[in-house]
């Protein structure tokens, strides 16, 4: 299990190589990666910053991971999050997980991607074109992506 | 107690952490809130709709009826945003 907050970029194949190495048990893993998109509804955006609460991510981001896999038998998990400024284009997230079997391996991954979603305490500003600064309000189906993982 | 402030309510109260020692009526994040929200025109705008306002007691997500003591850390942000 690991989790990590950072500032600077990661490279998901090497994540996934030291992820899954000296663990011939694993069968699959499931990866999910997050970028920066260019327009927000039909506005462009030049990129994002974000901002976190210290201490209280790591301990959120930890809980999810220890959660996932109380659920699902898996060997190895994986979050990175990144804050601070980021250009469109550029990577913010990754979440992996690996199993014997590929069912748990996707399943604990698309839950941790929606749980960190609405519990990790992230908050995104898009830049405008014109540079200014906005909230990315938080969306009602994020929510319900989360909810149905709800037993 | 310690209170700290993240996203857009840093932005409107022009801060992201101050120190305040509440009267002894603050006893919950609901009775906080009801006493920030009257000391002065920044805090009654920025907590003027408590549904855009979530609140974290010593980093544990908190609700109107949790308790307060002094040394608390107590944080309050908008809904998350991240992934």
């Amino acid at each position: 299990m690991s989790v990590r907050v950072q500032e600077v970029d990661f490279d998901p194949g090497r994540e996934l190589d030291r992820l899954t190495r000296e663990n011939t048990g694993i069968g699959g893993v499931t990866s999910f990666i997050g970028l920066v998109r260019d327009m927000a509804g039909d506005q462009p955006v030049s990129g994002m910053t974000l901002e976190h609460y210290p201490g209280m991510t790591e301990k959120m981001l930890e809980r999810i991971e220890a959660e996932a896999h109380e659920r699902w038998p898996l060997d190895a998990s994986l979050i990175i999050h990144r804050v601070g400024p980021l250009e469109a284009g550029d990577r913010i997230v990754m979440v992996a997980t690996a199993s014997a079997h590929r069912q748990a391996a996707f399943e604990s991954c698309h839950f941790l991607i929606d749980w960190l979603k609405t519990k990790a305490p992230f908050w995104k500003a898009e830049r405008t074109s014109e540079g200014q600064e906005l909230w990315v309000e938080a969306r009602e189906s994020d929510e319900e992506a989360s909810e149905r993982w709800n037993r | 107690m310690k209170l700290l402030y993240f996203a857009w309510l840093k932005n409107k109260l022009g801060a992201d952490s101050e120190e305040v020692a509440p009267p002894e009526e603050v006893v919950d994040v609901a009775s906080l809130l009801e006493w920030l929200h009257n000391q002065g025109p920044a805090y009654a705008e920025a907590l003027g709709d408590r549904r855009r306002i979530r609140v974290a007691v010593n980093q544990e997500y908190a609700r109107p009826d949790t308790p307060l003591s002094q040394g608390d850390e107590v944080a309050l942000f908008p809904p998350v945003t991240g992934g």
